[in-house]
């Protein structure tokens, strides 16, 4: 530590550390716009000027390393001389635009003129104009404005891991732009607007829709991945307009991906729902609550009698809130059925009754930075993940070592150690290759239930890396991504995962899909194990296919939409036609009306009160930002309503924090019930000898929820691009089709007409189709075989 | 994109710098790659981009940055004349003006036929020499008069 005086105050400071660390230690406020403290020093506004003693001339508080004894002064004539200057040169090229700027109110430069800047000009001559740039539908420009800070082109290079913009030209004509006119299309650009200390770049979807001042500030949680981002929700006149992050370190730091930041133009949809609607003589309706509330009962109740409680199922998002997802599985279960399940997007549920407890991450999120190594298995890192993939970016330049085990070859923007892409069937044996490999380096005995899997499999070279790479760096982890928990063998992989986790000392989970993955395990949203099997989500949609008896007849959706959120929409949304009743809560109007027969307009979760528990088991609650659309309820009330309507007992909930209560007592830690092991569970070997086209079908980044599905502004970003056919080019030369070609694809009854595009990073033989697009939602299964023809 | 004797010049830059240190090859391969093309394309910038493994737009930060690089067609011989102050003290205007009047166009302009373009220079360190003009990044013509300008562009022209 070295200590120095800044003010006449003592202050100890790491070595290495600068004169800003200093003073932000001591909380003194230095004067800036370049620095940023998750960014590299730039050192090029001089905003920050100081006075050193013994310095011949003021210094750079930011860039200015601590040395012993060393005397600052940031108040002295000196210091504030010299920012003053730099204040005047800053403000002769700025344009006077206050009043017009998005900016005004929260701008730096603005609450920094009104310290440092002169009331008047000395500069009389011509300013300079720099014309705007497109960088896509999320950041507006007004070039003019910027003061080459270069905060949003740090950001890309350090902390999206690709520099897309970049400063051009010299001195008088230095701008910042991309190259050739290109769109910025990170997933995380929305932050360049956050770090802009100006209005150069500000929201295109918030432009000159509000000024700042106007807005009223509330806390809430993303409703989206597993991470549960913080928010800022920004409100007017009861409308979101817009999100900003809200610093928490141990989360999402201070950034927010794009999908977090600008999903909410979904809850101002068009399609939202405002009224109860029900379908009376194949007639849609709009009703009032009393009414669509005593038609879905009666609806309930009659399929009840007629099919017998097991008929009944329950659907739900796992983007609900914990308190929507309890009273459901409470409905449910006092209607008599155990079927209820949130996981729409997984296939394999033979883990279900070997499960210890709810699967989680397996570690913290903020564990993840420290890290030495990882494998992560079966992940659209990048886009299931935005801020875990940055955090692991930030790791591995600390020297973390990167394993990726995928079907897909993207680009993670940082260091691979070792990669292995292999099709989704052979998932399976590229782990048990790991395991052996694990096995053979730690002269281990196999467990007895996977012998005859690791006997079946060599440990080729790359597998012997992983798993050097595990055993040698610790801490290491291995975490299972979307489509590792989408894919049909999930439980294989898991075991075989727990199987590598044991033996090479890691921690492993699962990056968790959707805000509430964890806590719908924790409300009971799944279905029951011990007395009476309930059907999962699989067998409720007739996905499994092995199981004789036929799916139920009635079906209470809530925030769901069988198309875009099943592993088959396909099948999905036939089960639901052929259905008797079925009830859906939703605050989308989207296709229900094809299927079901009552819907009920339900609060998004800026609308109502609730909690989600994120991937790595934390707690967080919120409350309603504004008040429900329209008639919209919030869903934890409907479903209150409904179980007061069938007389059940133990409804009679006033506030949802009742509900959490009954969830979680204050004094239950739920960290005890979060356990990713499985008991012994036999593997089966997997026939790798088939050799039929087999379909990669990710979720598209901005299609995972009926939120974002609806975003406008990230609808017309290159992630939400027309899907397209990928297949390596070996795969195009045997099927006779070259790149830019429209072909059908088939899968089981259902066909798509799509464009054939080029990916070398693909394994051989494989098609990756996205699901959950309105362009491929008459296919199938997400993994599975598929057929291209060239039309 | 490039010829092969380009990329084996640009081969033998890196081959000067660490392996993980590509990129500070760059202003030698634009400079390669301007040899051959005669200016910097956005392809061409692209095509650096991708051989030395760095952004694009890293690329054309560098290739704005520098007045040698070439960022539109020039005609046959690009003429550079210094006017920064110790030229201008010498003269450096006149040399301009003189060239300006002979090849009948103004800075960053081309003649019809394809063979000039003037373009306004800064401090190429040779003020002891001044007034000085550059022919092609290459040639470096000191104490201009203008007789010598006269035999310059009679030299080139033919």
């Amino acid at each position: 530590m070295i200590n120095i005086e800044i003010d006449g105050q003592q202050v100890s400071v790491p070595k290495g550390g600068t004169v800003m660390d200093g003073a932000k230690e001591l909380g003194i406020y230095i004067p800036h716009f370049c620095y940023h403290k998750k960014l590299s020093i730039a050192a090029n506004c001089r905003m920050c000027l100081v006075q050193v003693e013994k310095a011949p001339k003021p210094l750079p508080a930011c860039a200015t390393p601590v040395m012993e004894g060393m005397k600052v002064f940031t108040r002295s004539d000196q210091a504030i001389t010299a920012q003053k200057g730099v204040m005047e040169f800053l403000l002769i090229n700025h344009p006077l635009d206050c009043p017009i700027c998005d900016q005004g109110g929260e701008c730096q430069l603005q609450d920094l003129a009104v310290g440092y800047g002169a009331g008047q000009s000395r500069y009389t001559e011509a300013k300079r104009v720099v014309v705007n740039k497109n960088f896509g539908p999320l950041i507006s420009t007004d070039m003019t404005r910027c003061i080459h800070c270069t905060r949003c082109v740090r950001f890309g290079q350090e902390i999206a891991g690709i520099m897309e913009l970049g400063m051009a030209g010299r001195g008088e004509h230095a701008e910042i732009l991309s190259f050739v006119g290109n769109s910025v299309d990170s997933e995380l650009s929305g932050n360049m607007i956050d770090l802009c200390p100006v209005g150069a770049l500000v929201s295109k979807p918030f432009r000159y829709s509000a000024r700042t001042w106007e807005l009223s500030r509330r806390k809430s949680i993303s409703p989206h991945c597993g991470l549960g981002s913080n928010l800022v929700v920004q409100v007017k006149h009861n409308r979101v307009m817009r999100v900003l992050p809200r610093e928490n370190e141990a989360i999402n730091e201070c950034w927010l991906s794009d999908k977090d930041r600008f999903s909410y133009e979904g809850l101002n949809s068009e399609d939202r729902l405002t009224k109860p609607m029900i379908k009376r003589d194949s007639q849609w309706q709009e009703c009032d609550w009393q009414d669509a509330l005593e038609f879905a009962v009666h609806g309930i109740k009659t399929v009840k009698e007629k099919y017998g409680a097991g008929k009944i199922g329950a659907l739900t998002s796992p983007h609900s809130t914990i308190e929507e997802l309890y009273l459901l599985q409470k409905l449910i279960r006092a209607l008599g059925s155990e079927n209820i399940d949130h996981r729409l997007r997984q296939s394999d549920f033979r883990l279900d009754s070997q499960l210890q407890g709810i699967p989680w991450l397996g570690t913290s999120i903020a564990a993840i930075s420290e890290l030495k190594s990882v494998l992560i298995v079966g992940s659209t890192l990048r886009k299931d993940h935005p801020l875990i993939a940055q955090r692991i970016r930030q790791a591995v330049k600390r020297g973390l070592q990167l394993n990726i085990v995928n079907p897909i070859g993207d680009d993670l923007l940082t260091d691979v150690t070792n990669e292995v892409i292999v099709a989704p069937n052979a998932l399976v044996t590229t782990m048990a290759e790991i395991l052996k490999a694990v096995t053979v380096i730690k002269n281990l005995q196999v467990a007895d239930e996977l012998k005859e899997v690791i006997s079946a499999v060599k440990v080729t070279d790359i597998a012997h890396k992983i798993a050097t790479s595990l055993l040698q760096e610790n801490p290491a982890a291995i975490y299972l991504g979307n489509m590792a928990q989408h894919h049909p063998d999930y439980t294989d992989i898991l075991v075989l995962v727990q199987h590598i986790a044991e033996a090479a000392e890691a921690q492993f989970g699962m990056l968790g899909e959707a805000a509430n993955s964890l806590g719908a395990y924790l409300a009971g949203a799944v279905p029951g194990q011990v007395e009476s099997a309930g059907l999962n989500a699989a067998q409720m949609l007739g996905n499994d296919l092995k199981r004789t008896s036929a799916p139920c007849q009635g079906y209470i959706l809530m925030n769901m939409e069988p198309e875009y959120d099943s592993h088959n929409s396909q099948q999905a949304l036939k089960v639901l036609k052929d259905a008797e009743f079925v009830i859906s809560m939703s605050s989308y109007k989207g296709t229900a009306s094809t299927y079901a027969d009552v819907i009920l307009p339900i609060a998004p979760f800026t609308e109502t009160s609730g909690t989600y528990i994120n991937t790595e088991g934390r707690v967080q609650s919120f409350n309603g930002v504004v008040s429900p659309l329209g008639e919209t309820r919030p869903a934890w009330k409907v479903l209150r309503v409904l179980g007061n309507l069938l007389e059940f007992n133990g409804f009679d909930y006033e506030a949802s924090e009742q509900v959490r209560a009954e969830i979680i007592p204050e004094e239950k830690d739920i960290n005890g019930r979060l356990n990713n092991k499985l008991k012994s569970f036999v593997i089966s070997v997997t026939d790798q000898s088939n050799t039929n086209l087999q379909r990669i079908g990710e979720v598209p980044i901005y299609q995972s929820d009926p939120i974002v599905r609806r975003a406008e502004s990230l609808q017309v970003t290159s992630d939400a691009a027309t899907p397209r056919a990928w297949m390596c080019s070996a795969l195009l030369d045997k099927l006779n089709i070259s790149a830019g070609d429209k072909v059908k694809v088939k899968q089981d009854q259902g066909e798509a007409r799509l464009y054939a595009a080029c990916d070398d990073r693909l394994p051989p033989d494989c098609v990756r189709v996205v699901s959950a697009h309105s362009d491929t939602i008459a296919l199938g299964a997400m993994f599975g075989e598929i057929l291209v023809e060239k039309l | 994109m490039l010829s092969p004797e380009s990329l084996k010049k640009i081969d033998h830059e890196i081959a000067k710098y660490p392996i993980d240190k590509k990129q500070s090859a760059v202003m030698s391969a634009l400079a390669i790659a301007q040899d051959e093309k005669g200016w910097l394309a956005n392809e061409t910038m692209n095509f650096v981009a991708k051989y030395l493994g760095m952004p694009p737009i890293a690329v054309y930060e560098v290739a704005t940055f520098y007045n040698m690089y070439n960022l539109e067609p020039l005609g046959e011989y690009k003429i550079t004349v210094c006017t920064n102050l110790p030229c201008a003290l010498s003269g450096g205007n006149d040399v301009a003006n003189y060239v300006k009047k002979k090849l009948s166009i103004g800075f960053n302009q081309t003649t019809a036929d394809g063979k000039f373009t003037l373009k306004e220079g800064e401090c190429m360190g040779a003020c002891g020499d001044a007034p000085v003009l550059l022919v092609n990044n290459k040639r470096m013509c000191s104490f201009m008069t203008n007789d010598m300008i006269d035999q310059l562009l009679e030299e080139l022209s033919k």
